[in-house]
């Protein structure tokens, strides 16, 4: 019933619409069909382009001013503030280009309508003006693109020798984290030996692995560079942890990394955004089907001692899953042994942080 | 005797006698098959303007979910059906297949095909003095192609498992995989088909434009000439020309990888509880091939619409485009570097750093001569005598959204700070603005403003005036609060942000910016029905009703097939001659001779009389001789 009379409704609106819009044409017929430009319509649009401009912009500058701290993101990397210190360089830079230009735009479209007994100034070109406004644009771009370039070798650049490496890995529609271990090297993976238990599809031929770890967070230490190692192992993905201003994509086949220096603690961070409930999150920045919106991991910032020592109490996945020593050659088998053998003390102490 | 020779010295082939087989054309062959090109542009425009609506339709479902994300949408269950969930929500892939499929239909087949389809059509031959388009069949086939194309997407919205959704961009592995998502199944094959004819359609007419304008120029229309619409009109299809190839060959890998087992795109994958045999290949690549089109399309939907405004700007402030040289040059500047700017979509794509420093620097040119043009159409104001047509509007409103969305572009050029913003808000905000709303607001400039050549009565102003107030403020309300969004770090394509501390603040702006789009879209209807009432019960239009200079407005009001009924005008002047000192009016079309009008040439143009004459004895002498 209700659906009735809303369309019922909205029918009876656009017939009443319709016959004054008949009615108005046929006043204007009635009138003299000639139309002059100087009619109200053409003032009247005039004064809008002027009121358009003056509305916008205090519209633009309350909102900017009074949400302020919802838009900006306090940042926690190192790198983090040298981009936000570009980004806000290009907003002063295009914000008065941008006010500018719309100024001009609306003010000479309301000042220079048309009036009667006037006439256009024919002026054709002028190249000096043509120059000006090709070489100034030119030279601050040149200004932003080599202070950008700068930030971006740095931040693309490799990352320190000492960096604490940390594989992410993405599929849908989780990310997965594994740790070197205490030989600080990632083990080999090949994704056909992937399956239920061997997410990554650690290939235990390679020493290496034997002791690797998976942790059910990234866990990384303040003020020490982390390099992560991004790889997918269907789709794209792209990881994204916005508080450190990094994103990369994670592609199957192409393993991707990016390295960063976290300035804050989650703890820290926790009392500077006065929200004990802050977490750090990376978030999934590249589609990649149903569950996109959904990639949830946490990130969490630790002072460099409480990550040493939860770095040291972690168990290996080999010790952890004895059915895959099967998997380990025979020369390696000793080794293997060795290293199930070494953090299985930890086992009682294992995740007291979290 | 002469005159028919001059005519054929024109390379026209028609000639008067044609003219009487007119009024027996079938209904068949004047309007579905048409070979005449002002049909043809016709049939762009409609089929434009139906997809469009969809294209349109669809972003407000999804912006219903954006806005109201708790709210229950069963009663879109008659219309959607499977795709509303029990619970009245829209199925998350669903949403994602909206987001690709209005993308798509925007991009391609409403700014692409509706845009360059109608106006490149319809302006072309009109602009430069010829009959027809070099091929008339070639065009025919274009649209048809086009047609089929659009018959084989729409076809693609009604499958089972529903039409591509891998945003527009359909990038591998997860296009490619039909485990990865329901969207990858058929939909994605109709996808690739559709667009594969899309390609071809586009390339039958960026051919015919191409080589009309290089050809069948009427006598005096030397280049530098050509009103700036034509120039636009000509480098957006050279554009075409030589990056929709590039697409077409990304498409048929893509076509090979999901049906013939191949691995181009498709290395050590793991899906669906089982490890794909393919190797070797690189999902970087097809981003490479994408976007070297893709970044040139941005071009061709915007330097159409760059085209029209130029045109009308100068024609409503009654006064020259300021810089004709410069703006034909930064036309030029665009169009050249658009094809060495595309690597700026991958900078976080696992792409080599070097190569992202190599194309920062490229992308910054460009903003060059687009801010070039931008003080150019402000200087053309300037001083002028302005008179608000609709289409004068939205042109005035095109600029005022190419600033505001091109300053943005300064922000994600530049690798740096793009980290943060890349496939957030702030880039939805900014080609939105810049390229969809911009190349929007030339789309419907043109229509307002060439409605009497097309359909020989006049569109009512105030509808008009009405329209263009509820979209320029309503794009506004949109796409401006998108940047504070995308500052905020909000990624796009995004179902719902509930499951992210990080992203639960906005709830207030994204319901402000829903309803805003939904009135934005209502006030189009405002539109639609202008545009079919008037196109037959509309005032009648006069032969200039603008006042303008080029060469379309000396046509009979309805023109005929051929256009002009006896000989084509020749030219003599530039196409701005507005408001020049001296003369009667405050215009002088191109077909006016200077020796017309000795009142208000300027020296060096008295000079030119002398030519004018001496060229009508060439002329002659020519015909003479063969």
């Amino acid at each position: 019933m209700l659906q009735f009379v809303l369309i019922a409704g909205v029918v009876l609106i656009v017939i009443v619409l319709g016959f004054l819009f008949r009615i108005n044409t046929l006043v204007t017929v009635v009138k003299g069909a000639e139309k002059h430009p100087e009619t109200k319509s053409n003032k009247i649009n005039g004064l809008l382009m002027f009121l358009f401009m003056v509305a916008s912009l205090i519209l633009l500058c309350w909102y900017s001013y009074a949400r302020f701290d919802d838009y900006t993101m306090p940042v926690a990397s190192e790198h983090g503030v040298v981009t936000d210190n570009l980004f806000w360089v290009t907003t002063a830079v295009t914000g008065f280009v941008f006010i500018l230009t719309n100024i001009l735009l609306f003010y000479f479209s309301f000042k220079y309508q048309y009036k009667e007994n006037e006439r256009a100034k024919f002026y054709p070109e002028n190249n000096k003006l043509e120059i000006i406004w090709t070489v100034i644009p030119a030279i601050v771009l040149t200004v932003l693109v080599f202070t950008g370039w700068k930030a971006w070798t740095d931040i693309t650049d490799a990352a320190p020798e000492d960096a604490e490496v940390i594989e992410i890995m993405g599929q849908q529609f989780a990310w997965s984290v594994r740790y070197p271990g205490k030989d600080g090297k990632l083990g080999k993976v090949d994704y056909r030996r992937i399956d239920a238990t061997n997410n990554f599809g650690m290939d235990l031929s390679d020493r290496n692995a034997f002791d690797d770890f998976m942790a059910p967070r990234l866990y990384v230490p303040k003020g020490r560079p982390v390099e992560l190692k991004i790889r997918a192992r269907d789709v794209l993905h792209s990881v994204y942890a916005p508080h450190f201003r990094l994103k990369m994509d994670a592609v199957p086949g192409m393993p991707t990394r990016f390295w960063f220096t976290p300035t804050k603690t989650t703890e820290e961070m926790r009392q500077e955004t006065n929200n004990p409930e802050f977490n750090y999150e990376i978030a999934c920045a590249e589609i990649c089907g149903r569950g996109h919106f959904s990639m949830r991991l946490l990130l969490v910032v630790e002072e460099p001692e409480v990550y040493d020592k939860w770095y040291a109490e972690q168990q290996s996945w080999l010790s952890q899953n004895p059915d895959y020593l099967s998997q380990i050659p025979v020369e390696l088998e000793e080794l293997a042994q060795i290293s199930v053998e070494n953090t299985k003390g930890n086992k009682e102490t294992e995740n007291k942080l979290n | 005797m002469a005159t028919e020779h001059q005519l054929e010295g024109n390379g026209v082939s028609h000639d008067d006698h044609d003219h009487d087989h007119d009024h027996h054309q079938s209904f068949v062959s004047k309007y579905i098959f048409s070979t005449d090109h002002k049909t043809i542009a016709k049939q762009f425009l409609i089929t434009g303007i139906f997809w469009a609506i969809i294209g349109g339709a669809m972003s407000i479902i999804f912006r219903l979910q954006l806005g109201f994300p708790n709210s229950n949408v069963g009663w879109l269950k008659p219309l959607l059906g499977q795709w509303i969930t029990e619970e009245g929500k829209i199925d998350p892939e669903f949403y994602l297949a909206l987001v690709t499929m209005h993308g798509t239909i925007m991009v391609f087949f409403v700014l692409t095909a509706g845009l360059s389809g109608t106006f490149s059509n319809f302006l072309i031959p009109l602009q430069v003095g010829a009959r027809d388009m070099a091929s008339g069949f070639m065009n025919m086939l274009s649209y048809w192609f086009f047609f089929l194309s659009s018959v084989i997407m729409m076809s693609s919205l009604f499958i089972q498992t529903g039409p591509a959704s891998g945003s527009w961009v359909v990038y591998p592995p997860l296009s490619a995989l039909p485990q990865a998502m329901k969207g990858s199944e058929l939909g994605m094959t109709l996808w690739l088909v559709s667009m594969a004819i899309f390609i071809v359609s586009s390339l039958l007419g960026g051919i015919n434009y191409i080589t009309t304008v290089i050809n069948l120029r009427t006598k005096g229309m030397t280049f530098s000439k050509l009103p700036l619409t034509i120039w636009a009109f000509f480098l957006t299809a050279v554009i075409g020309l030589l990056s929709f190839p590039v697409l077409f060959s990304a498409a048929l890998l893509l076509v090979f990888d999901r049906s013939f087992g191949t691995s181009f795109y498709l290395s050590d994958i793991y899906i669906g509880g089982e490890a794909l045999p393919n190797t070797g290949g690189s999902a970087l690549l097809f981003q490479h091939l994408f976007w070297f089109l893709g970044h040139p399309e941005v071009y061709i939907v915007l330097l159409p619409a760059l085209g029209i405004t130029s045109e009308i700007i100068a024609t409503n402030s009654r006064k020259p485009i300021f810089g004709y040289r410069a703006m034909v040059g930064s036309l030029f500047g665009i169009s050249i570097l658009s094809f060495v700017v595309w690597a700026h979509h991958m900078f976080v794509t696992g792409m080599n750093p070097f190569l992202g420093s190599i194309f920062m620097f490229l992308t910054l040119i460009i903003a060059v001569p687009s801010a070039v043009k931008v003080f150019n159409y402000i200087t053309t104001l300037w001083k002028g005598n302005i008179v608000f047509t609709p289409g004068m509007l939205f042109s005035i409103g095109l600029v005022s959204l190419f600033i505001s969305g091109g300053v943005t572009g300064i922000y994600l050029g530049n690798s740096a700070i793009d980290i943060q913003l890349h496939d957030t808000y702030f880039v939805v905000a900014h080609f939105h603005l810049v390229m969809g709303s911009a190349s929007f607001f030339g789309m419907v400039a043109g229509v307002y403003h060439w409605f009497p050549k097309m359909f020989g009565r006049m569109m009512d102003e105030k509808l008009g005036y009405v329209h263009f107030w509820f979209t320029f403020v309503g794009v506004y309300l949109v796409f401006f609060p998108m940047h504070y969004i995308g500052i905020a770090g909000f990624p796009r394509r995004y179902y719902s942000f509930t499951n992210f501390d990080a992203f639960q603040s906005f709830t207030d702006l994204n319901m402000f910016v829903s309803v805003a789009a939904i009135i934005t879209f209502g006030a189009q209807f405002i539109f639609l029905f202008n545009f079919f009432y008037s196109m037959f019960k509309g005032r009648r239009a006069t032969l200039n009703p603008w006042k303008s200079n080029t060469l379309e407005w000396t046509t009979p009001i309805n023109p005929g097939h051929g256009n002009w009924p006896g000989e084509i005008p020749a030219v003599y002047r530039w196409p701005y001659d507005y408001s020049k000192p001296g003369a009667e009016d405050d215009f002088i079309p191109q077909h006016i001779p200077f020796s017309a009008t000795p009142e208000s040439n300027l020296p060096h143009e008295n000079e030119l009389i002398a030519e004018e004459k001496e060229e009508e004895g060439i002329v002659v002498d020519e015909t003479k001789e063969s």
